[in-house]
């Protein structure tokens, strides 16, 4: 530990700092929750802001890093939390610790997610660009559905699993079976399990893995595919193995959050609103929003988006309506100021007349290298 | 006889799709771009209409003259201010920006309009028609959507091909630089390309509420999904094979949920989407673009 | 028996062949020229060779070993590595990442070594540091090695790619016109560095060059192309004498 702090490179120590704002944070909320101040509505808010933290961080794995855009994301969310929420309910009588049923919960959550990744990615990252993004659109549309038709239950005899419709699972209710999942009704009766401990550990975990994840060989790998593929390609990386690689981490953590979300919710159902596409493109609000492949942005960005307007709403109910609006006008605007040449030359100007200094881009070399 | 009737209403769903898919196909040969928000023009065409029509009471021909002005102003709009500034940007950028001005719209239409269904009345007023001595039904609306997008089609396809623009649109889909140089104006023809667009998603969007009659600041999202499936199915930057991808997707939707599963209709449509683009990723019709290194 | 083997390989794009029926035989330690007017289908070729294309007709062999049809990935593993015409680099990336992810396949630590930080990674980065920091002193970007690399001048950048080339160890390197944009005196810097790289390193270069100053001063052996044939080939002294040379590049 000592040697890895004495010689911090710039990017560690970025990343120190995003991890000590983390910490900084959840000691707040524990002062703050101590002196039993905290309200309800805040005390609500805990959980799902940690689970949409890890929503946005592994996003920005795919989206900031890897440089394609998946609309899926909330797809493998659905995936861990309906895969661990039903472990926890098969195994509520057999594994009585229940932090521990809850840690192998998660961990299932995760790797199902994981696998579901392989399975959408090994297909859809042969795409690129927009094909890419609609597929994993579809993708993520097409897990939503299927969780809808899906009948799970359990008797004596085992496990049922039947589609369309709850007869053919053919339970034999006399021996207290009974339907677990119930199509679009969905899961009843997760234990709650999450808590904000539970999710402050796991958002930590997420950002550490994923930092060391991005800034090792693999990481390396992932992000020279994003700025230049061919160029990957033509030193000996294998594009496709590392763009699965960072999907199906992606959708782990995805799944992770999945597996927060069903055990913090009495019952799970799958709707556009928490586990279709509208999720994924909120999610991704918070991404761009926070600063495409900047974990620290991701952490804040959604803090702020997700609770301010959840914290407005006491005073005010309209606010929420105005809130999306808000974003989508701030979304269009960054994208604009990010990616057009005039404008960013022009606020580069303001910033170089401002500061000064002779730090700012030379902008003849530049231009020349655009030739 | 059953088949026949969901063969007929799969056909008018798919002309719907088809028409809003032309939208999406003529931008995406024209601007290289993904448009995202195009479903929501259709929703935002529908509110119009309704609000022209019902809460004001004109006449439904007017209404439906209004709402497609209105959308085909809000198409260029929306291209001048989201898009135009990010012709050189990464496709990554431009479709997030997409995805804003589709956010935008529909919470434009929530604060305005609503999270609550209107019910919109149905422009037409023509009797079903009753087939092999009344074994199927054909409602008006099926009809007058059939037949309101075949003409479209015919139309929109002498113009591409028969007038001046319209040629000028074949001309910088194909090269932009190469157009420009031969004297188009690429600028005025990208715009005169979302107007199209968006004129026949208002025309989309009156016969989609006319035949599905609850309006929601949702409606244009999955219906504009699911044309962009068509457009991808008839091979993208095609115009008749955005016609052929879009009924051929109205008939796999209805007939799937007539005789496979009704539930999992969506599932189905976005599989064939998956299918074609693993399969033949160019669609029916497109060709194939070779990549410079 | 030559290093690179190239038989009769060619390639057309809807009818039309852009290289055509190419033979090449390239000894190791060779500076070799291919040089032609444009749209010759030089570039082409080192598609061809680097697998971004595949051949429709013909084969071409690295050490003996048949590599057409293999993937781009596959065929650097082999040992081909090249620059870029159109300067491709990693370009949000510091200009020490860029060489560092030439040696990718040079360390082997696993994506869970990584994570984890297992003695592996420490020792293996240490490793690639060093290596990368001794390929950047070779061309003399050491001094910016933390810089981004599309903040590089123009001469800088396409350094950096022949370094990043450099990192995968190749036996064979193409370089596509390095010396494009170049002035005269960044021209002969690196007309020295490229010598330097070759007898330093013992490498094979294969060079795609329209400056004829540097074609003159470091290939020892050329292949003309035109229309996507070859058009002469031998000593570089004799080919850019040869008249039916002259006439393709200066026209009739």
């Amino acid at each position: 530990m000592k040697k890895s702090v004495s010689n911090l490179n710039p990017l560690t120590k970025k990343n120190f700092i995003t991890l000590l704002i983390c910490v900084v944070i959840f000691a707040a909320v524990q002062f703050w929750q101590a002196s039993g101040s905290m309200g309800s509505l805040y005390q609500g808010l805990l959980v799902p802001i940690c689970i949409y933290v890890i929503m946005a961080v592994s996003l920005n794995l795919v989206v900031g890093y890897l440089g394609e855009l998946s609309l899926g994301h909330a797809g493998f969310m659905c995936v861990g939390a309906y895969t661990s929420s039903l472990f926890s309910i098969m195994t509520q009588s057999t594994i009585s610790n229940s932090l521990l049923r809850f840690a192998i919960a998660i961990l299932i959550g995760g790797i199902f997610a994981a696998i579901f990744g392989v399975i959408v990615g090994i297909p859809v990252l042969r795409l690129r660009g927009d094909y890419l993004a609609i597929v994993t659109l579809a993708f993520g549309e097409i897990i939503k559905n299927l969780m809808n038709v899906l009948y799970v239950g359990v008797d004596n005899n085992g496990i049922h699993i039947a589609i369309e419709d709850s007869t053919k699972l053919n339970i034999d209710y006399t021996n207290g079976g009974k339907i677990i999942l119930n199509g679009p009704q969905g899961i009843t009766g997760t234990p709650r399990d999450s808590n904000f401990i539970i999710g402050f550990i796991l958002v930590m975990i997420t950002l550490i893995v994923i930092m060391n994840f991005v800034n090792s060989r693999t990481g390396r790998a992932i992000t020279a595919i994003r700025d230049n593929r061919i160029a990957a390609a033509s030193v000996g990386i294998n594009v496709t193995k590392y763009k699965l690689i960072a999907f199906a981490l992606a959708a782990f953590f995805a799944g992770v959050a999945g597996a927060l979300y069903s055990h913090n919710t009495a019952s799970l159902s799958a709707t556009t609103k928490n586990f279709g596409y509208m999720m994924s493109i909120m999610v991704l609000v918070y991404v761009v929003l926070g600063g495409m492949a900047s974990l620290r942005g991701s952490v804040i960005a959604t803090i702020i988006l997700y609770a301010l307007p959840e914290v407005l709403r006491q005073f005010n109910d309209d606010i929420n309506n105005y809130r999306m609006l808000i974003y989508a006008i701030i979304l269009i605007v960054m994208m604009l100021i990010n990616n057009n040449d005039t404008i960013k030359n022009k606020l580069n100007q303001f910033k170089n007349n401002k500061n000064k200094s002779p730090k700012g881009k030379e902008p003849e070399t530049v231009k020349e290298a655009e030739v | 006889m059953e088949f026949i009737s969901y063969l007929v209403n799969g056909i008018s769903l798919g002309s719907i799709y088809a028409l809003i898919a032309l939208g999406y196909t003529m931008v995406y040969g024209i601007a290289k771009m993904l448009n995202f928000a195009h479903g929501d023009v259709i929703m935002i065409g529908g509110y119009v209409v309704f609000t022209a029509m019902t809460t004001m009471g004109l006449n439904p021909w007017l209404s439906i003259l209004i709402g497609i002005v209105f959308c085909t102003l809000l198409g260029v709009v929306i291209e001048k201010v989201a898009y135009k500034p990010l012709r050189s940007a990464t496709s990554l950028a431009v479709l997030i920006t997409a995805i804003g001005v589709s956010y935008f719209l529909q919470n434009l239409a929530l604060i305005i309009f609503g999270a609550g269904g209107k019910t919109f009345t149905s422009v037409v007023n023509i009797e079903p028609v009753s087939l092999f001595g009344g074994q199927v039904t054909i409602s008006g609306e099926t009809i007058v959507t059939i037949l309101v997008s075949v003409v479209l089609m015919v139309v929109l396809t002498l113009f591409v091909n028969r007038t001046k623009p319209g040629r000028a649109m074949l001309a910088v889909s194909e090269d932009k630089g190469a157009a420009q140089l031969m004297g188009v104006n690429v600028n005025r023809t990208i715009s005169l390309t979302f107007a199209i667009g968006s004129a026949l998603a208002a025309i989309a969007g009156v016969l989609m509420c006319s035949t599905f009659p609850s309006l929601t600041p949702y409606i244009g999202a999955m219906p504009g999904i699911r044309a962009f499936v068509a457009a991808v199915f008839g091979g993208i930057g095609s115009i008749p094979g955005a016609m052929i991808g879009g009924v051929l997707i109205g008939i796999i939707e209805n007939l799937s949920k007539a005789y496979i599963s009704s539930q999992m209709s969506d599932a189905i449509v976005f599989a064939v989407l998956i299918i074609v683009l693993l399969v033949k990723p160019t669609g029916i019709m497109g060709k194939k673009i070779a990549e410079k290194v | 028996m030559a290093l690179l083997e190239v038989k009769n390989l060619g390639i057309s794009f809807g009818g039309l062949r852009a290289v055509d029926g190419l033979n090449l035989q390239i000894e190791k330690g060779t500076l070799y020229g291919l040089i032609g007017p444009n749209g010759a289908g030089k570039t082409t070729v080192f598609n061809l060779l680097t697998g971004v294309y595949k051949p429709t007709i013909g084969t071409f062999a690295l050490d003996g070993e048949v590599l057409n049809g293999k993937s781009q990935a596959q065929i650097n593993h082999k040992g081909i590595a090249r620059t870029f015409q159109n300067i491709r680099l990693f370009s949000k990336m510091s200009v020490l990442d860029n060489v560092k992810v030439g040696l990718h396949n040079n360390c082997k630590y696993s994506a869970f070594a990584g994570v984890f930080r297992l003695p592996s990674y420490f020792k293996q980065e240490k490793a690639m540091n060093k290596e990368a920091m001794e390929i950047l002193k070779v061309f003399d970007l050491d001094k910016e090695a933390s810089v981004t690399a599309e903040n590089l001048p123009y001469g800088k950048q396409r350094k950096l790619e022949i370094a990043r080339a450099l990192a995968t160890h190749p036996k064979l390197l193409l370089l596509d016109e390095p010396a494009a944009g170049m002035n005269p005196n960044e021209t002969e810097e690196l007309m020295q560095t490229i010598r330097f790289v070759r007898d330093e390193f013992d490498m094979t270069i294969l060079l795609i060059e329209h400056d004829m100053r540097l074609v003159s001063g470091i290939c020892e052996q050329l292949t003309v192309l035109n229309f996507g044939m070859e058009l002469a080939k031998g000593e570089t002294s004799a080919v850019l004498n040869n008249p039916e040379v002259i006439t393709a590049y200066l026209g009739e």
